[in-house]
């Protein structure tokens, strides 16, 4: 059977066998759900998923980590509070700070429950709190990519705007003034909402990385947005955005060229 | 058995949006005297035996390190409740 658009689970033509050396870990923590989403964004995007599990320490040698979204341990506390705790955390959030000459440090992306936890965590600035209209927000956001230096945004071009799924409920991302005067003034807002915000977020932001950015936080999900008939409606057609797949094939291109 | 309590606010600078809910809904029951709602957290660590210093130390390094989140709140309170 052939068709233009792949099936789900066909994308034998699809993938671009130079690139199969790039090792993507999706950790599972309890409660996570889009880790299979995540793992099949990057299997589209021409890397290998690697699941890791949150108990475990080993990062089993991947060149780069993703925390998907969900609500790890069920968000009690606050949100990825607890799962900043696991065993996995620890050896992801050295690897990330990794400073010596012989080891770059750790890519790694938080979506949505991941971003949460990687402020938890300290690895970026801010947290995130309850949305200021107090509902659950499911929508296609339009978002602006400003910073296309980052492992995960490099096949952006500048300010370019994607459109791709958002879901949660505690999204409004919240700083110190005189953190987001710094994050602002060394360009460290990776994604920014379009149009109204959709949270009450700090001057819109929906994404941040850290100083070094090796680490990229957003809050809306583009492993949502990375397959023809299950992204968000595009002028194609419905359903038919894929705006999403870039933040993949840009790190399993940066992963291949030596640059993240 | 003493309890060590540990109250957690939103910071007064976070726009607490459940407090702000709340406040919103009082009038609905005719409660029309209080003019704001901030919503925080209390935890009840329960201690097996003595609160020594060493054991009020290490609930305060837990409320600053884990039950709060220095960005968004305040540890208001570590104190212990006998009963």
């Amino acid at each position: 059977m052939t068709s233009a658009i792949p099936l789900i689970g066909d994308f034998r033509a699809e993938t671009p066998r130079q690139l199969d050396g790039a090792r993507i870990g999706v950790v599972t923590f309890p409660g996570t759900l889009d880790d299979r989403d995540a793992a099949r964004a990057v299997r589209l995007a021409g890397g290998t998923a690697v699941p890791l599990w949150h108990a475990d320490t080993s990062l089993h040698g991947v060149d780069a980590v993703i925390l998907p979204g969900g609500f790890s341990y069920g968000d009690y506390l606050r949100a990825g509070a607890i799962a900043r705790f696991a065993p996995v955390m620890e050896t992801i959030i050295a690897e990330a700070q990794a400073t010596s000459t012989s080891s770059s440090p750790l890519p790694v992306l938080g979506i949505c429950n991941g971003f949460q936890i990687l402020t938890e965590a300290h690895l970026l600035p801010g947290s995130m709190v309850k949305n200021d209209h107090l509902k659950f927000l499911c929508t296609d956001q339009v978002l602006r990519v400003e910073n296309t230096t980052t492992a995960w945004t490099s096949q952006f071009t500048e300010d370019e705007l994607i459109a791709v799924p958002m879901k949660n409920q505690d999204g409004q991302y919240v700083v110190s003034a005189a953190e987001l005067e710094q994050i602002e003034a060394e360009g460290r807002v990776v994604f920014r909402y379009v149009g109204a915000n959709p949270n009450g977020s700090r001057n819109g932001i929906a994404g941040v990385t850290n100083a070094a950015g090796n680490v990229v936080g957003l809050m809306p999900h583009p492993e949502h947005a990375v397959e023809p008939g299950y992204g968000p409606d595009d002028a194609t057609g419905m359903r038919n955005g894929t705006d999403g797949l870039t933040i993949f094939t840009s790190v399993v291109s940066s992963l291949a060229k030596g640059t993240a | 058995m003493p309890t060590i309590v540990v109250e957690v606010m939103p910071k007064p600078e976070i726009l607490d949006p459940q407090g702000k809910a709340i406040a919103n809904a009082l009038p609905h029951l005719g409660f029309t005297g209080f003019s704001g709602v901030r919503q925080g957290k209390r935890f009840e660590l329960t201690v097996e035996g003595e609160v020594t210093e060493a054991v009020l130390d290490d609930a305060k390094r837990a409320a600053a390190e884990m039950l709060s989140n220095p960005v968004i709140e305040d540890v208001v309170a570590v104190r212990v409740e006998e009963d």
